[in-house]
């Protein structure tokens, strides 16, 4: 029972996109569509799930000392092998992320989770925290890019909802990033302020 | 003339901040106030400059050369992680009233995504060390215009009167949207530039 409530806190309560306000680069840059998005939170979903396994299970054994280094360490080494997946199997995904792919490392959920959660828990809660962040995450990038694609080509995972002479072209440009989510941030906040 | 296309091009046409989206964290964080702002720009040109040399070098003489190139992520946070601390204790000792003005600034800089981003993309454009520089010089500087200019507008913000669900970081957000807006408008400057100066 209280594991799912680790979950839906991820998902919900404490969504990192919209109210802890962590990781916004690869939130801004790779939502030009919902399925970048959705590819974008997933690959970070899997990195967060699986250090947070490994932080949890080492963290009886590295030094108070060294821990932030160790957990970069063990971060740098999934998001080194999610590359190399990715490289062999989604090479044309992998080039539309581009840059983002490595900088998952210095995603601030990451070291956040594994600092503020996965270092204090066992495995199981850590491995439910993993995925409701995760979860959370990827939910809160694909709503994004939707509304993003939406606005700005008519379209939703590439289905034409209306046709691309109504699309505003700057909504998937750099701008309709911040705006877009200010805008979906405020939306958030009412409907907290509701329940 | 290679170089002051690159430069002008990496300020205002590719802004790091506002087109490219990296070190947004620094940008909405840290953009209260106008001070602050210059205090964090400046411990990012500095640290920015030397991670690229320092990731250039340890990238040209020891992963290529010995086949390690599959490292570079988990390489270059470490090296970037360790040289933010060597320039904390070295800031200390030689000059500490640097230390003073950067010093706050220098522990976060460590998970800004621009300064890993940079590091990365230097190696990947395949510049030479000192484009690589160039590069990283003028990346910083657009990092510190973006953020100087975004501070001002939020010091202005704060006198104005916001739709109340809006309060906060979404009308930041708003804001530097229309920001990215204006930005814009340098589009294809970096073209015309290019064919001026006769390159490509």
């Amino acid at each position: 029972m209280n594991n799912f409530k680790v979950l839906f806190n991820g998902i919900v309560k404490e969504n990192p996109t919209f109210v802890l306000l962590l990781g916004m680069c690869p939130t801004l840059g790779t939502t030009s569509s919902a399925i970048n998005g959705m590819s974008m939170g997933l690959a970070t979903m899997f990195v967060l799930l699986c250090s947070n396994i490994v932080v949890s299970l080492i963290k009886n054994i590295v030094p108070d000392m060294v821990r932030i280094p160790v957990f970069v360490v063990v971060i740098a080494s999934f998001v080194t092998i999610l590359q190399m997946v990715m490289q062999a199997y989604l090479p044309a995904l992998y080039q539309q992320l581009g840059l983002f792919i490595p900088l998952i490392v210095v995603n601030c959920i990451l070291l956040g989770r594994a600092e503020a959660f996965a270092a204090k828990n066992n495995v199981l809660p850590s491995m439910m925290d993993g995925i409701g962040m995760g979860l959370g995450f990827t939910l809160a990038l694909t709503l994004l890019g939707a509304v993003r694609e939406l606005l700005g080509t008519g379209k939703v995972f590439n289905l034409t909802l209306w046709g691309e002479n109504y699309g505003m072209l700057v909504f998937v440009l750099a701008p309709g990033a911040f705006i877009v989510l200010g805008y979906l941030i405020a939306a958030v906040n009412k409907m907290k302020k509701a329940s | 003339m290679e170089y002051l296309l690159i430069f002008i091009t990496a300020i205002f046409v590719n802004n790091i901040v506002l087109s490219q989206f990296l070190g947004i964290c620094p940008f909405l964080g840290v953009s209260k106030k106008i001070e602050t702002a210059i205090g964090m720009s400046a411990a990012v040109a500095f640290v920015l400059v030397l991670a690229t040399i320092v990731t250039y070098l340890l990238q040209k003489f020891v992963l290529d050369a010995f086949g390690l190139a599959y490292l570079q992520t988990i390489a270059f946070i470490l090296v970037i992680a360790a040289l933010v601390q060597m320039v904390e204790i070295i800031l200390k000792k030689v000059s500490p009233a640097l230390y003073q003005a950067l010093g706050v600034f220098l522990p976060l800089i460590t998970t800004n995504c621009c300064i890993l981003g940079v590091t990365i993309l230097v190696i990947q454009n395949d510049y030479d060390l000192l484009t690589g520089v160039v590069f990283a010089f003028a990346t910083a500087l657009g990092f510190g215009l973006a953020l100087v200019l975004f501070a001002g507008l939020r010091e202005q913000l704060e006198m104005s009167d916001v739709p109340k669900g809006m309060t906060g970081m979404s009308i930041a957000l708003v804001t530097a949207g229309l920001l990215a807006m204006a930005f814009m408008g340098f589009s294809g400057v970096d073209k015309g530039l290019a064919s001026a100066l006769g390159i490509g």
